[in-house]
């Protein structure tokens, strides 16, 4: 009984939205799994008040993500090793565990077991509270990020929004580390972490904006909706070119990757704003840094490359099969597929990330904010009215 | 208990988020060597002894970027609410959108041409 209602279709769908051309797509998507009413319902089962129940159920999902979260950083972090060694015609990390993949593992422990010093000039505490500042929201902001209809922390209702608002919070901790730390190097990065973030965070949120319009809602969960009917077809890459590469360009820069790295060119600043920094406090920026890559991968998959979405659409797969899409097994089935299918879009984003780094040199401080101001601006507020203009010459194809 | 679904959600994981980093630098205190202070408390300045402090007084060329920035951050928040409602506000939505950017670019524009996004 238990394992039947674990399987039972979930909550009704999105919000049925009001429009023209809104019904169109949401009419075949599939409720898919939804862990937290089989929970609850057991939970309940048991003799908890439905309260109870979500009290006890909340941590999970959060745990599952923070861990995932961690583990995903690892993975990239050997990926980036590898890869970075094979473009170079090196071996790459291969002691630590078969081809070297406990090597970020390795890095960590011993990150954790080196002295944490402060230099007797900075400011102790702002020295401290900065990387705890720059970690916090970046890991928070993987609230939004889902691997399914309801597979996520919480689908709320300010969705992308609160990613963009989070993620701002960002270079205030970077310019606390780089001031605290009381050395020029680090000040210059820290400064230049901030006019960098500043800079291309307009056209993040402008090319995020247009996205927003298509599906009209905020939710994540909405967006990837809306991108569900015909497969890779109806993914938001084709409606959104400009926006897909403004938007991944600004990603870059927002994750001071090469080539935007500014902050912390090791040629000119020695490591920005993390030159005083040592132990856990410097694998904090690390940790940062990396989750922020791969949570920005994930959102790329979300806004514009269909989420968990298969490229063949799921209800055409079942069809052919003979199954139906509520039948429970193939929703389980569907559910661990969509989420093995958002992990992989992502990690190609960073495959892709990670080539770029090895291709590209680095621009210079006054190119960046040229690229930033004079280029990526303008274009992402014309992509803007120009998304606008066509939603409403061609409201169906535009998500009504 | 909370007014807007979700959110209680949203507490709980910046419980979480903050505790990441609080216990990773305590089981750093508690499993780390301690100091034996000297020469390596000084700050690094690329093996010299640092002259002088870096809390000292200097021009932040970035200072015109942040004040262009706070303008049109601005205007993102403000175009946000009319992007979720578009479908339902038409033709007559876009076209005060299409004014209100106007008149920002036209900001932009002077301020570019002011040479406020300039670097040097």
């Amino acid at each position: 009984m238990v394992i039947a209602s674990a399987f039972s279709p979930a909550l009704p769908l999105a919000p049925a939205l009001p429009g023209l051309g809104g019904a169109n797509f949401l009419a075949v998507v599939s409720p898919g799994l939804d862990l937290e009413s089989s929970f609850s319902s057991l939970l309940e089962g048991l003799g908890l008040t439905p309260a109870a129940a979500h009290l006890v159920w909340l941590p999970l999902p959060m745990v599952l993500v923070l861990v995932s979260a961690v583990v995903g950083v690892l993975v990239t972090v050997w990926l980036e090793r590898k890869i970075s060694a094979a473009v170079q015609q090196r071996i790459g990390p291969e002691y630590a565990g078969a081809l070297g993949v406990l090597q970020p593992l390795a890095d960590g422990l011993k990150l954790l077991f080196k002295e944490d010093i402060i230099p007797a000039r900075a400011d102790g505490l702002l020295f401290t509270l900065g990387p705890i500042l720059v970690v916090v929201p970046v890991i928070l902001s993987w609230l939004v990020v889902p691997f399914g209809q309801n597979l996520l922390i919480s689908n709320v209702g300010v969705g992308i929004f609160l990613w963009i608002a989070l993620s701002s919070l960002q270079p205030i901790g970077l310019l606390m580390s780089g001031y605290a730390s009381n050395n020029k190097y680090s000040l210059l990065g820290g400064l230049r972490a901030a006019a960098q973030s500043i800079s291309y965070e307009i056209p993040l949120a402008l090319s995020v904006l247009a996205v927003v319009m298509m599906s009209n809602s905020l939710s994540t969960v909405d967006i990837v909706n809306q991108q569900t009917g015909a497969g890779i077809l109806s993914w938001n890459i084709w409606r959104q070119p400009v926006g897909f590469v403004i938007f991944w360009i600004c990603a870059l820069a927002e994750c001071e990757r090469l080539p935007f790295d500014l902050p912390e060119a090791e040629e000119e600043l020695v490591a920005g704003y993390q030159t005083e920094y040592a132990g856990m406090k410097f694998a904090l920026f690390y940790l940062g840094s990396y989750i922020n890559l791969v949570l920005s991968a994930l959102l790329v998959s979300v806004l514009y490359l269909g989420g968990w979405g298969f490229p063949v659409p799921v209800e055409w797969l079942a069809g052919a099969l003979g199954q139906s899409v509520d039948a429970p097994v193939v929703q389980v089935i569907t559910g661990s597929l969509g989420i093995v299918m958002t992990v992989l879009k992502a990690y190609l984003l960073v495959f892709f990330a990670i080539l770029l780094r090895w291709t590209v040199p680095r621009v210079r401080i006054d190119q960046l904010l040229n690229l930033g101001w004079k280029f990526l601006l303008p274009i992402a507020l014309v992509n803007l009215l120009a998304t606008a203009a066509l939603k409403l010459a061609f409201p169906a194809a535009f998500g009504g | 208990m909370f007014v807007l679904d979700g959110y209680d959600a949203f507490l709980g994981f910046l419980l979480i988020a903050a505790a990441v980093p609080v216990l990773a630098l305590v089981t750093n205190k508690l499993v780390a060597p301690k100091s034996r202070t000297g020469e390596r408390d000084l700050t690094y300045e690329s093996g010299m002894e640092p002259i002088g402090g870096a809390w000292i007084q200097f021009n932040i060329r970035y200072y015109m970027f942040a004040l262009v920035f706070v303008i049109f951050d601005v205007e993102t928040v403000f175009l946000y609410p009319w992007a979720v409602a578009f479908h339902r506000l038409g033709l007559l939505a876009f076209i005060e959108a299409l004014v209100f950017i106007t008149i920002l670019v036209v900001a932009l524009a002077y301020a570019w041409r002011k040479g406020a996004l300039e670097w040097s």
